[in-house]
């Protein structure tokens, strides 16, 4: 994916942050720094890189992120907002006149892709819209820029218009269109010559290119790897002849784009398509909010959290973790856990949607019934039980298990599990962030066993042994 | 202190006082001089703006000027480089005036690109017998005209010259390597549009071997360096050249664009996998686009410019020398 490496460099960024507690400012600050970096070795325009991170400090500042206990994940969402609303919130489409041809132009510098992206246009239109298009070749200047459209024109057997090099781009186009209207072509995609925005003489063509053609679109082509100078190329287009959409190329390579920020931002004209590889089928609608995921790289994440947003309240959450500090975490609440985790889907799917988690989870099987068998337990105890997790004894095990039609086995392993997960939790609450630290690592080590509850595999069949973290 | 001083004492000096290697960098400075006139004006407009706004050395001016490299695609962990070695100069030489602020920062990022090392920008060619390069980049840099170009310049430096279409991908593109080499009035190798590149490179070193050529260009197809299977068949043009010429390719160029940003770094890194890029062509540097990532390439992974090209012109094509190079962003200065 295109911009798989300005999301690495937000993650790391943000992961430094994420799973920590409450944040102070100069967290934000130093964390505003990593994003400012990143953005920057994206490519980003280094003042809209400026104003974006002064936009996600003030909002994270408002935000309450430094009270939140998910402070870390607050700042995520904030970016990935900002990122969207930056780069336009929705898709815009192409304008077509409602009666008779309908004239595109494709304007940028060299080497952009325009010669290419004129023929999956046409391509594009004919079957999205099921119109009838004309090439024109309007490149005199660079040599066979004729025969590559025509070429092109040819592989999608779409006609393309063309007098060789021996007149000027204004006659050519002038000619074509009359051309497209004699022959009912209700589509005329022009294909100029690539031009530096600094050229005067060039610049100038083009707009008499724009006066003759009348076009209902003009759309600048730019290389997704352009560095800092596209917002000068596109501000300076976009002033000498009102740009009406940008098509962003060469999305397919590892560019991480930064550019579509910067035009957006700077110019205002909408990014209408991008370009994803040299086949001419390879043309996708530009979605400000989807790209805005790629970006971060977490667009799952996102849908994630909001679910979590949805399912768990804070105030809730918060009850709870104070419960874990007092060790009068029971079995009630316990319950009330359960069914929030429940609320937000199956466990695989929520898995599935952490990054760089989905492909290993592939041949895990997890056992969603566990949870209702868990549910079944807990509800078969009585009240007092619940509360009071100590007086559960051999003799009420065996009556909770008959009540949920689970084997003594199960409720045995559910108690023991319940009481070091509360020890477990008790401990953590306490304890400095050192010693946290040196358990994390405990845990981590290969071979270390942690002794929270995560086997609850019921160890049949092929997954015999393969234990499923069911928390 | 050196280069500033040095270009500067060339410059200063009346035209007839200039023996005729200073005459010749001159000339070549002055070419530099109009082709990047674009380039210097946006670059040395805010530089001049810089200095002329400060009086004395703070923190404000060093955060403007991260800010001017970070503009010219330089790239982050280069200007972060860049900019502590002129700070620490800038504090251990204690300096307060803005001319010498001027020299440090141009002798950095002289210092950046030199590397303690003698940069030799002429190409590597074979005394005895053929000499083959291949050029490799991305779609759109300009490698087909960047070839016309060095074709005419090694013609005119008496080099019996011959092109190899090796681009049998792009629609159109054999084609413009051929006028390409109408231009020239070189010889140029071609087969059929889909045809394996390697077999047409291996047709033309069988052709350029019998017709006593000098120097065979080879051009191949743009292709993005994460394709894997274009940057694998690269790898065979690459073997089938070094298995008919020993020794060859005696220089693999990668052709960059000027208005590339960061991604020019994951190029160089992922052609010179494949083919061992031995030079960077830095193209359309008559934009307003400052190529800086070649600094970066060079800070980073070694790799010299050997051309730079600012025009569409067929004469428009100059080695690269990075005194000229600073000397063309920063030209306003020495005046």
């Amino acid at each position: 994916m295109a911009f798989d490496s300005l999301s690495d460099r937000l993650q790391q960024a943000l992961r430094k942050v994420t799973g920590r507690g409450t944040l102070t400012e100069t967290d934000i600050e130093t964390m505003m720094r990593e994003v400012r970096l990143s953005l920057l070795e994206a490519d980003v325009n280094y003042k809209v890189v400026k104003d974006f991170t002064n936009e996600v400090k003030a909002k994270a500042l408002g935000e309450r992120v430094l009270k939140s206990i998910t402070p870390g994940q607050q700042v995520v969402k904030i970016v990935f907002e900002e990122l969207k609303r930056v780069m336009g919130d929705e898709a815009e489409g192409l304008r077509f006149k409602p009666q008779g041809t309908t004239i595109f132009m494709l304007v940028g510098l060299n080497g952009t892709g325009k010669t290419t992206h004129a023929g999956k246009l046409a391509l594009y239109c004919r079957r999205k819209y099921n119109k009838n298009p004309l090439l024109v070749a309007a490149d005199v200047y660079r040599p066979a820029a004729i025969d590559q459209l025509v070429t092109i024109g040819k592989q999608l057997s779409i006609p393309t218009f063309e007098m060789g090099t021996n007149y000027t781009p204004e006659e050519i186009v002038k000619k074509a269109i009359d051309y497209a209207k004699e022959n009912k072509h209700d589509l005329v995609i022009i294909d100029t010559a690539g031009r530096f925005h600094v050229n005067e003489e060039l610049m100038a063509e083009l707009r008499r290119l724009k006066e003759i053609a009348q076009p209902d679109e003009i759309l600048l082509t730019v290389d997704a790897m352009t560095g800092q100078d596209a917002v000068n190329v596109s501000q300076s287009f976009h002033e000498q002849l009102n740009v009406t959409g940008v098509i962003l190329t060469k999305l397919d390579g590892d560019t991480r784009g930064g550019a579509a920020l910067s035009i957006r931002r700077v110019t205002g004209v909408p990014i209408k398509f991008m370009g994803l590889g040299e086949k001419l089928d390879q043309l996708e609608v530009f979605h400000p909010e989807r790209m805005a995921s790629r970006i971060l790289g977490m667009g799952d994440v996102l849908t994630l959290l909001e679910k979590a947003q949805d399912a768990i309240n804070e105030e809730e959450a918060e009850l709870m973790a104070k419960k874990f500090k007092n060790a009068t975490f029971d079995y009630n609440d316990f319950l009330k856990q359960i069914k929030q985790i429940r609320r937000l889907g199956s466990i695989k799917g929520l898995l599935s949607l952490i990054p760089g988690l989905g492909s290993q989870l592939k041949n895990i099987e997890i056992d969603e019934n566990q949870f209702n068998h868990i549910v079944a337990i807990i509800n078969s105890m009585t009240e007092e039980e619940r509360h009071n997790p100590d007086i559960i004894n051999a003799s009420r095990k065996q009556r909770i298990a008959r009540g949920s039609g689970r084997d003594i086995s199960e409720v045995n392993r559910l108690t023991k599990q319940f009481e070091e997960m509360r020890q477990m939790r008790r401990k953590m609450m306490n304890m400095s962030p050192k010693e946290m630290e040196r358990m994390m690592n405990n845990l981590n080590r290969p071979g270390g066993q942690p002794s929270t509850p995560v086997s609850y595999s019921k160890g049949k069949g092929k997954n015999k042994g393969r234990r499923a973290p069911w928390f | 202190m050196g280069l500033f001083n040095s270009i500067k004492s060339i410059f200063s000096k009346n035209k007839n006082q200039l023996t005729n290697e200073e005459q010749l960098i001159v000339e070549k400075a002055e070419k530099y001089k109009k082709g990047m006139e674009k380039t210097r004006s946006s670059m040395m407009g805010k530089l001049k703006a810089l200095f002329e706004s400060y009086d004395r050395v703070n923190d404000d001016l060093f955060n403007e000027l991260e800010e001017i490299f970070i503009m010219a695609d330089i790239g982050v962990n280069t200007v972060l480089e860049l900019m502590d070695e002129i700070k620490s100069d800038v504090r251990i030489r204690n300096v307060a005036n803005m001319k010498e602020f001027q020299s440090i920062i141009i002798d950095k990022i002289f210092s950046i690109y030199v590397k303690d090392e003698i940069v030799d920008t002429n190409l590597n060619l074979n005394e005895n017998g053929l000499t083959v390069i291949l050029f490799v980049g991305v779609n759109g840099v300009g490698k087909t005209t960047s070839i016309g170009k060095i074709a005419y310049k090694l013609q005119n430096e008496g080099k019996k010259v011959m092109l190899a279409a090796g681009d049998t991908f792009r629609a159109g593109a054999i084609d413009q390597l051929k006028i390409w080499a109408d231009r020239v009035g070189c010889p140029c190798v071609t087969k059929a549009p889909g045809s394996d590149p390697a077999s047409v490179m291996y047709e033309a070193i069988q052709l350029a071997k019998a017709q006593n050529i000098d120097v065979l260009l080879c051009d191949t197809a743009g292709r993005l360096q994460t394709k894997v299977n274009l940057m694998k068949e690269l790898e065979k043009v690459h073997r089938v050249i070094s298995r008919e010429v020993p020794g060859a390719p005696h220089e693999t160029l990668l052709v960059i664009d000027a208005t590339t940003g960061q991604n020019g770094m994951n190029q160089a890194r992922a052609f010179t996998e494949a083919t061992n890029v031995t030079g960077i062509v830095l193209t359309k540097l008559d934009g307003t686009a400052k190529g800086g990532i070649v600094l970066a390439i060079r800070n980073e992974l070694g790799i010299p410019i050997k051309f730079v090209t600012m025009g569409e012109k067929i004469t428009d094509l100059e080695y690269f020398d990075i005194e000229q190079y600073i000397y063309g962003l920063f030209s306003d200065m020495f005046v």
